[in-house]
């Protein structure tokens, strides 16, 4: 978890700029492969989105602990015991590719 | 038959005046004429369900029925169901036949009730309209020009087209109520973690939450039963002792406090979705209820904070569609990194993309503080107005949405339009709050409203009791859309 590492009126300010090589950046993260009309479009959109965003910088939330969950509920643990059986082949019946119960994506290391 | 309720369906289906097969058959012939134009399914399989009405023939015949066996019900797409396509809406799962049940089909599987078919939806649930579907629009049956709201748009067109008695649907920010709203029908989303979410495939898991859609609060009640229960193979289901919803339905409303948050009649209202909430206000009135206004200030934000929130835990959860193990996978692609981004650009809907972008950029470095813990931060305070409110008032309502369905087309270039129909139904969910809406009339074009009853955590039962109070003394709830269109 990471704390409140700057109260709010000291982060950085959000530029709220983003730049056609802010979405092409985040695209490559999300490894989504997007072209030159797309990053254009979703930079016009995306702007439109982050206005809207924008808003929440008008409260002082000084002091405020983050909400992760709706509940603030605690991870129910568990025994480690196997509660599953083996059902690969199942579950990989309906794989793009798969070759003696592996997984085939091209080649990685030469 | 198509329009009795749940609770004669099952009386008819125990004193053996009609079988389950039969009253399969009706509707799968039904969803045959009616579907082709309503587009609310995007898979039926005749065999499957009439395998399933069979074996609640014999439930019914062996006297080992409860009183859902026999009854058919649609699934929304988002629900997996063993050996039935299961699509989400998206070509990325076009082919995906889930080898295992999610918990609340098994649930219902279990109960007796027969899987017509699974329901339409916008990809992935990210939707407000049903028109991010990668299976086209949904109509919306009082007026086909008009969607059906979003996500459960498939679900809420089945149950008010009368092509299923009954519907399951999922509500992230309103998934399950304004589509319901804009329908004519009834749905509740359940206080989050009552209802698994194992197998219902997720989109912001902090959120997500199942629940029934039906023609009123009674037939909703008796599905909760069937819908809600713990489940170990979800992490964040609820341990509670089991709770029977019907037990108040008949209760009088005397005595009932009403809050009425200031900010949700504020300006943003249709004037149409307004005089129908005010006259069902009346009813509550004559019901004996008495109105308090209360304040939620902090739920002007709702819908900033859930565009950062949910996008953020899609971005997160929508990793795993990678084209290796399940789904789709890009024909061409010279190494594994190209695999990925081609598979996922062609997977994926515009919408889809849009949400994983937003959300991969409010996670990205620099970003956190200023958007993704704000945001956290503002849920907080969203959710203490409710806990403050909640103490002058037995329940909170409102409109379900600012206004009624729109037409199909009208808000597509423009995702913040779209994410404003939210507006009423978002705080709630972040929350972790009860919420449902019932229809309460008709606005401009004749097209449906619905009023949102908010309740506090676990108050279900007293919730379908107040929406069961005016159905008693309303028939809003058993008014059918025109059969051919218009």
């Amino acid at each position: 978890m990471i704390l409140y590492s700057q109260p709010w009126y000291k982060q950085k300010a959000t530029n709220m700029t983003l730049s056609l090589s802010d979405i092409k950046r985040v695209a490559k993260l999300a490894r989504i492969e997007i072209n030159e009309m797309e990053a254009q479009q979703n930079l016009a959109q995306l702007s439109g989105i982050f206005n809207l965003i924008e808003q929440m910088q008008a409260v002082d939330t000084r002091g405020i602990q983050p909400m992760s969950h709706s509940r603030d509920m605690v991870q129910r643990l568990r025994e480690d015991e196997i509660t599953e059986s083996d059902q690969h082949t199942l579950f990989q019946s309906i794989a793009p590719q798969v070759e003696d119960g592996y997984y085939l994506v091209p080649k990685v290391i030469e | 038959m198509l329009n009795a309720s749940l609770r004669q369906l099952s009386l008819l289906l125990s004193e053996k005046k009609i079988s389950s097969t039969e009253l399969t058959h009706e509707f799968l012939t039904r969803i045959k004429v009616l579907n082709p134009d309503l587009n609310a399914f995007i898979t039926t399989d005749e065999e499957k369900s009439l395998n399933q009405a069979r074996l609640a023939d014999e439930m019914i015949a062996t006297g080992r029925s409860t009183p859902l066996t026999g009854i058919p019900v649609a699934q929304k797409d988002i629900f997996c169901a063993t050996g039935w396509l299961t699509t989400c809406g998206s070509k990325m799962l076009s082919n995906f036949v889930s080898p295992y049940d999610a918990t609340v089909v098994a649930r219902l599987d279990r109960a007796g009730m027969v899987n017509l078919g699974k329901t339409n939806m916008d990809e992935f649930a990210m939707g407000s309209s049903n028109e991010t579907s990668h299976y086209g629009p949904v109509k919306n049956p009082w007026d086909r020009r008009a969607v059906p709201g979003g996500s459960s748009g498939g679900s809420a067109c089945a149950v008010a087209a009368r092509l299923a008695p009954a519907a399951t649907g999922s509500d992230t920010g309103g998934s399950i109520r304004q589509p319901a709203a804009l329908c004519g029908i009834s749905g509740i989303k359940p206080t989050y973690g009552l209802v698994s979410r194992y197998g219902m495939i997720a989109f912001a898991s902090s959120l997500d939450q199942g629940g029934p859609m039906a023609k009123s609060a009674e037939d909703l009640s008796i599905l909760l039963n069937a819908m809600v229960g713990f489940d170990e193979r979800d992490s964040t289901s609820l341990q509670r002792e089991k709770e029977d919803y019907t037990r108040d339905l008949e209760k009088p409303a005397g005595g009932l406090r009403i809050g009425l948050p200031r900010e949700f009649f504020a300006e943003g209202m249709s004037s149409d979705v307004s005089s129908a909430v005010d006259a069902a206000l009346a009813e509550y009135r004559k019901l004996g209820a008495t109105f308090v206004e209360v304040s939620l200030p902090n739920s002007r934000l709702a819908v900033p904070v859930y565009y950062v929130l949910a996008p953020a835990e899609a971005s997160s959860n929508l990793s795993r569609f990678d084209g290796v193990r399940y789904g789709y996978r890009a024909a061409q692609y010279d190494n594994l990194e190209e695999l990925y981004a081609k598979t996922r650009a062609e997977g994926f809907g515009e919408e889809v993309k849009r949400r994983i972008l937003i959300g991969t950029y409010v996670l990205s470095h620099g970003y956190y503080d200023a958007y993704y813990l704000q945001a956290q931060k503002l849920r907080r305070l969203i959710a203490e107005d409710f806990t403050k409110a909640f103490e002058q008032c037995d329940l909170i309502m409102g409109p379900t949405s600012p206004t009624v369905a729109f037409n199909i087309g009208e808000k597509c270039g423009d995702p913040i339009q779209m994410y404003l129909s939210d507006i009423y139904t978002s705080a709630a969910s972040l929350a972790g709050l009860p919420g449902m809406s019932i229809p309460i009339g008709f606005g401009n074009q004749n097209r449906p409203v619905g009023l949102h009853i908010i309740g506090n955590y676990f108050r279900e039962a007293h919730m379908l009791n107040v929406a069961h109070r005016y159905q008693q003394v309303t028939d809003w709830h058993k008014l059918t859309p025109p059969e051919s269109g218009n």
